[in-house]
């Protein structure tokens, strides 16, 4: 049997503190690209305004250590971890809360987490959102996406009937867009899974937010549905800032996945333009 | 494009009807930020007969919760939150003479229809726009509800804090007209 290799929790700790503060801070490379394309493509010069002003405003949060919005996000943390890995001084989560409690704390983050019903703010912004995997070899691979709350509020799980097939699930999509507006801070990006279960459809389209703009999918089913439902939606009008224009949507993503024969489950978690993401292999 | 229409709260009727869906605006001057909590106490405050924790005849207000403020800044990131969450307390505020709200996202049929009768209107700032927004706000105090942390009422000084029309008091919708004139 091979060695554990051995991480420590202080270091999980510190690294998810770290992508914390870069994720709400500096805008992915990819976003900045396809909002300088959106620019350039938007015929509604008010919708060319506010997508100048965006790209501004993501050089000016990296220049000056702000977080480029002031929703920095519930931390929804992905974990990869190798089963040969061994983490000594802690728990996994422990560990991970605690880099967002420090992250959060030391970046000068906005705490957005509370209770449900009495809506007081637990301070700190834990507890975090971790979905983890286990996965062959010896590393950590942590993703943290500050994800908030004005475009994951627009985001819909629907239980279709098999019948309406895939016509009926570009319908869904759509709908979900338009009935969001201006709402989720469009241009957006539509994280798009069918199939699986219930929840699995939820974290599955989640999880394809982690995917760069413009990345190619694999699956060739998928990369279609990705292309049609980009042009779909961008048929509706909203435009930047939900102002009118052409570009409402910057990237989908799509997920295709078996489900059971009486189900037709399909997930679109719509992000916002400030896709924030970061991650780290350990 | 037209100029932008320069305003300093506190703003009177005439000032809001002159407004167009469209219209771009400047504020410079004193506004008040509050969402989801602070709406909540401040409508509470006011049905139990008690004062507002600032003077809402032509007020602005700001749908902001911003994040804190690093060392030496006035305030952190200063964008708009969506809306629609305030929307079961905004016509309240409006009948007491709330002038302008500022904000993203959709309203509802209610507030629109308070707006029109009581002559207020609604701006939209870019959403996710924080750190740019934040240079236009030069002082910043919490005055009400400090437990609600970045939720708490805060008074702004802002200065010439760009903006665009709405929803106007003749029930003109920037979004709506925005969408129809590019859907295919």
């Amino acid at each position: 049997m091979a060695a554990l290799r051995t991480i420590e929790a202080a270091e999980i700790t510190a690294a998810v503190a770290r992508l914390c503060g870069e994720a709400d801070i500096e805008l992915p490379q990819d976003v900045r690209r396809a909002l300088e394309q959106a620019r350039d493509q938007e015929e509604s010069p008010v919708g060319r305004e506010v997508l100048a002003r965006l790209i501004e405003n993501a050089d000016i949060a990296r220049r000056e250590r702000l977080p480029i919005c002031q929703d920095c996000g519930l931390a929804v943390v992905f974990v990869d971890l190798g089963q040969e890995v061994h983490i000594r001084g802690g728990s996994l989560e422990e560990a991970i809360n605690a880099g967002v409690r420090q992250g959060y704390q030391d970046y000068y983050l906005r705490k957005s987490v509370c209770h449900p019903f009495t809506r007081a703010n637990t301070g700190d912004n834990t507890p975090a959102v971790i979905h983890t995997r286990i996965v062959p070899g010896d590393r950590l691979h942590l993703w943290v996406v500050p994800k908030g709350g004005g475009s994951e509020n627009m985001s819909r799980v629907f239980l279709l009937t098999p019948a309406v097939g895939l016509e009926g699930v570009k319908q869904k999509v759509v709908e979900t867009v338009e009935a969001a507006g201006p709402n989720p801070c469009p241009p957006i990006i539509l994280g798009v899974a069918v199939g699986g279960t219930f929840e699995q459809a939820a974290v599955r389209a989640k999880r394809t937010l982690l995917r760069e703009l413009g990345s190619a999918n694999p699956d060739p089913e998928a990369a279609a549905l990705e292309a049609e439902l980009l042009e779909l939606v961008n048929r509706t009008g909203i435009g930047p800032a939900g102002l009118g224009g052409r570009v409402t949507c910057l990237g989908v993503f799509v997920d295709i996945h078996p489900c059971h024969i009486a189900s037709l489950p399909l997930a679109v978690n719509i992000q916002c333009h400030a896709a924030r993401h970061k991650e780290v292999v350990l | 494009m037209s100029q932008p229409v320069r305003l300093t709260p506190p703003l009177s009727d005439e000032q809001v009807a002159a407004l167009t869906a469209g219209d771009r605006v400047l504020i410079s001057g004193t506004i008040y930020t509050g969402r989801d909590a602070a709406h909540k106490r401040m409508v509470e405050a006011l049905d139990r007969g008690e004062d507002p924790p600032f003077e809402l005849a032509g007020a602005v207000i700001y749908y902001v919760g911003p994040s804190p403020p690093p060392p030496g800044r006035v305030i952190g990131a200063a964008g708009p939150t969506t809306s629609y969450r305030m929307d079961p307390y905004a016509p309240t505020l409006i009948a007491r003479g709330l002038k302008a709200m500022i904000g993203k996202g959709k309203r509802g049929e209610e507030v629109k229809k308070a707006m029109q009768e009581h002559k207020a209107v609604y701006l939209a700032a870019i959403g996710g726009a924080g750190a740019l927004m934040a240079r236009c706000i030069k002082q910043a105090e919490v005055i009400a509800y400090p437990d609600l942390g970045p939720e708490a009422v805060r008074r702004l000084v802002v200065e010439d804090m760009p903006l665009i029309v709405v929803n106007d008091v003749r029930g003109g919708d920037l979004y709506q007209e925005g969408r129809r004139r590019y859907q295919r």
